[in-house]
């Protein structure tokens, strides 16, 4: 029988692990041409939040972070891809990007430069008795800037709006850790927001491919100062 | 009681709006309606705020004290004005479906209202971002109305940097819990957290500030994050773009400033610097670019980023009589940006291409438009006898009075600069010749109404400042002094 020491190590190390993990799914999402591959990799970094809010759960002893996981795993990794993929056309999703911002080594040096920024800027902010809030936060926090580097670098509409998503992982990654009590009804009613968000940008991606003929926002460039 | 009247009564127009007839009249009817019983529902919340006790529906979740009420009852005042513009100058689209669009369109603008209104209520933090984030969500699909390249380029634009932004703030909120927490406080509402802030670990209520500035900021085109503001303001239809400008210059500026009674001491006096610093930043990238701009609309919306930065820089300023002058800046503003804007549509009655080269001598072709243009311009660069002189010179004064000079110094010239370029431009389209002959229309009584209705606070508050609302100035200014 294990004591209850050595069982809360081993549950911060889980987490530590879960959020490594995290951390790789972000390099991953900057490093992948496919848009279906993309997709993937973002349920797998949902179903790490989902993971690292019940190892956080089982560590903070809150069942309240147990309801966070599964309304993430409902939100995340069931309805949010299938209302993607219900709404933008199949042949997208086939397509390669090849036309992206930077080339992929290039996009990478400059992720692993967030990730390290990411942590310098949390680290004086951590006190020694922060526990797992330690890896969380600035993991959390590298997340949410390679989301928006993600944005920035791609010009198909599809993996920007997976870069948004991600980045609310990455803000969620930390939450779970920091805020572990804040209220039910604001995860519930971050979880609908999320839903919202995709049901906008989809419903506007279909638009735009309609009316546009491509899903290539990057290059919609009509307008600017001249 | 009001406050959730107003935001049923909303959501039950944007419902009603959506039932399908034959007539193009029901739902701008609706909406006009229902503008008018929020506004006064509004006006009595802002009556019974006035006297310095919060109006309370639900406590610790719907409030709403004098700064709120400032808000909600501004926008919902010119909400009206807005509506009644909305049914002249919102025309059926033509194809098929154009009626399911109109019907659409004053649904989600019921919707956009209502979660611009729910910001000042909400007290809980946490919800005050999901009332955030829905004026974005709501008001992507006016932006793109039209149907056109142009416009989904420019929703898109809106939407994702928007959304970004608002994702940002977010973490700037979670740190902002945390460091609650750590310091012992209770509920996450803006007095749980004023009450505990003197006691957050600094770094944490820095980085928590900056993330929400940032995050905001990119939501309220602060420059350098401006680049979506000009594209969706030149796109969305004319009711739409005084909304969004709300947004950027009331509910956005309201938000942020809420957290600055807690601010105190050193962080204080950082923060203040910043903002002082965007907001000059903001004020000056948008003074050099009204020097160059080609669209009439466009024109609007750098002066819209130009107000922005002067709320900034009122606040960051510090003291009572810059947060008076802020509160201040923020009213003068929405009267004056609305009335601009139903200026610009009534231009569009005349002349269809927005582009500033293509107006000439509207002052005889069309004086009725002409005139309204040419004050709008007059009023929103600052002139005299407008409200927005009065409230800039407030700014200034606060500045001077508090020994900050250079700041003061480069806010004036901003100033200056933004004044001269929008009456070069402004001049040219009101004087001149004009092209050729123009069929000069009987101007309708749905743009007259609202201009009307701004027009008189805006040159009625040089006069004379009724007494409720001066209170309201005076209790909002104290929230924002510190």
């Amino acid at each position: 029988m294990m004591n209850a020491d050595s069982m809360t190590s081993i549950v911060t190390q889980l987490n530590a692990l879960t959020d490594g993990l995290f951390l790789l799914s972000c390099f991953a999402m900057v490093a992948m041409r496919q848009i279906l591959a993309c997709l993937k990799i973002f349920i797998i970094q949902a179903c790490l939040l989902a993971v690292s809010a019940c190892l956080l759960g089982y560590l903070y002893a809150t069942e309240h972070l147990f309801w966070v996981a599964s309304i993430t795993v409902a939100a995340k990794v069931v309805i949010i891809p299938w209302l993607l993929r219900k709404s933008i056309s199949d042949d997208v999703y086939a397509r390669r990007e090849v036309s992206q911002v930077l080339n992929i080594p290039t996009s990478l040096l400059i992720a692993l430069g967030l990730a390290i920024f990411a942590f310098a800027l949390t680290s004086p902010l951590l006190p020694a008795t922060a526990g797992p809030a330690k890896v969380n936060l600035p993991v959390g926090l590298a997340g949410l800037f390679i989301g928006a580097f993600v944005i920035a670098a791609r010009r198909e509409a599809v993996p920007e709006v997976i870069g948004i998503l991600a980045m609310e992982n990455g803000a969620f990654l930390a939450g779970i850790s920091i805020a572990p009590t804040l209220s039910l009804i604001a995860e519930l009613s971050a979880a609908f927001d999320g839903l919202v968000v995709v049901l906008v940008f989809g419903l506007l991606t279909r638009r735009i491919y309609k009316h546009v003929g491509t899903t290539m926002v990057g290059n919609l460039t009509i307008l600017r100062e001249d | 009681m009001e406050l959730i009247a107003m935001l049923v009564i909303l959501a039950v127009a944007a419902g009603l709006c959506l039932i399908p007839t034959e007539s193009d009249v029901p739902a701008p009817a609706i909406t006009v309606l229902s503008g008018i019983a929020v506004a006064a529902l509004a006006v009595r919340v802002a009556l019974k705020a006035a006297t310095g006790t919060p109006v309370v529906a639900i406590p610790n979740w719907l409030a709403c004290d004098s700064f709120g009420a400032l808000i909600v009852v501004l926008v919902s005042y010119i909400g009206v004005g807005t509506s009644i513009f909305s049914w002249g100058n919102m025309k059926r689209p033509a194809g098929k479906g154009g009626a399911s669009r109109l019907r659409r369109y004053y649904c989600l603008y019921n919707l956009f209202v209502m979660s611009m209104l729910a910001v000042p209520m909400f007290t809980q933090i946490s919800l005050v971002w999901i009332a955030l984030e829905l004026t974005t969500l709501t008001s992507v699909f006016l932006v793109c109305y039209d149907k056109t390249p142009e416009a989904y380029e420019a929703a898109w634009k809106y939407a994702v940097l928007t959304t970004m932004g608002a994702i940002v703030a977010l973490f700037g909120i979670l740190l902002l819990y945390w460091g609650m927490r750590s310091a012992g406080g209770g509920l996450f509402t803006w007095d749980g957290l004023a009450g505990v802030m003197p006691n957050i670990p600094p770094g944490i209520l820095k980085t928590g500030f900056i993330l929400i500035l940032i995050g905001l900021g990119s939501k309220a085109g602060m420059a350098p994050l401006h680049s979506w503001l000009p594209d969706a303001y030149s796109q969305a239809p004319v009711p739409i773009c005084i909304f969004l400008s709300f947004v950027e210059t009331a509910t956005i500026p309201y938000v942020i400033f809420r957290l600055w009674p807690g601010l105190a001491g050193p962080v204080g006096a950082t923060t203040g610097t910043w903002l002082v610093f965007f907001g000059l930043l903001s004020a000056g990238i948008a003074a050099f670019l009204l020097i160059q701009v080609k669209d009439l609309k466009r024109l609007f919306a750098f002066s819209t980023i130009e107000h922005h930065g002067i709320i900034l820089v009122a606040a960051g300023l510090g003291g009572t009589a810059a947060g008076y002058s802020a509160a201040y800046q923020i009213m003068t503003h929405m009267i004056t940006k609305s009335f601009c804007f139903f200026a610009v549509g009534a231009v569009l009655l005349v002349v269809k291409d927005q582009r500033i080269a293509s107006v000439r001598g509207l002052v005889r072709s069309f004086p009725f438009a002409g005139v309204a243009l040419l004050l709008g311009a007059l009023a929103v660069a600052g002139a005299p006898p407008f409200a927005v002189f009065l409230s800039e010179f407030s700014v200034l004064k606060a500045g001077l009075t508090s020994g900050q000079y250079l700041a003061v110094g480069l806010l004036v010239l901003f100033i200056a600069i933004s004044f001269c370029a929008i009456m070069y431009h402004h001049s040219r389209m009101a004087f001149g010749r004009p092209d050729g002959p123009v069929q000069a229309p009987a101007a309708p009584i749905s743009y007259v109404a609202p201009l009307f209705l701004t027009a008189v606070p805006m040159v009625l508050l040089w006069l004379y400042m009724p007494g409720p609302l001066n209170s309201l100035l005076r209790l909002a200014g104290a929230t924002m002094g510190r």
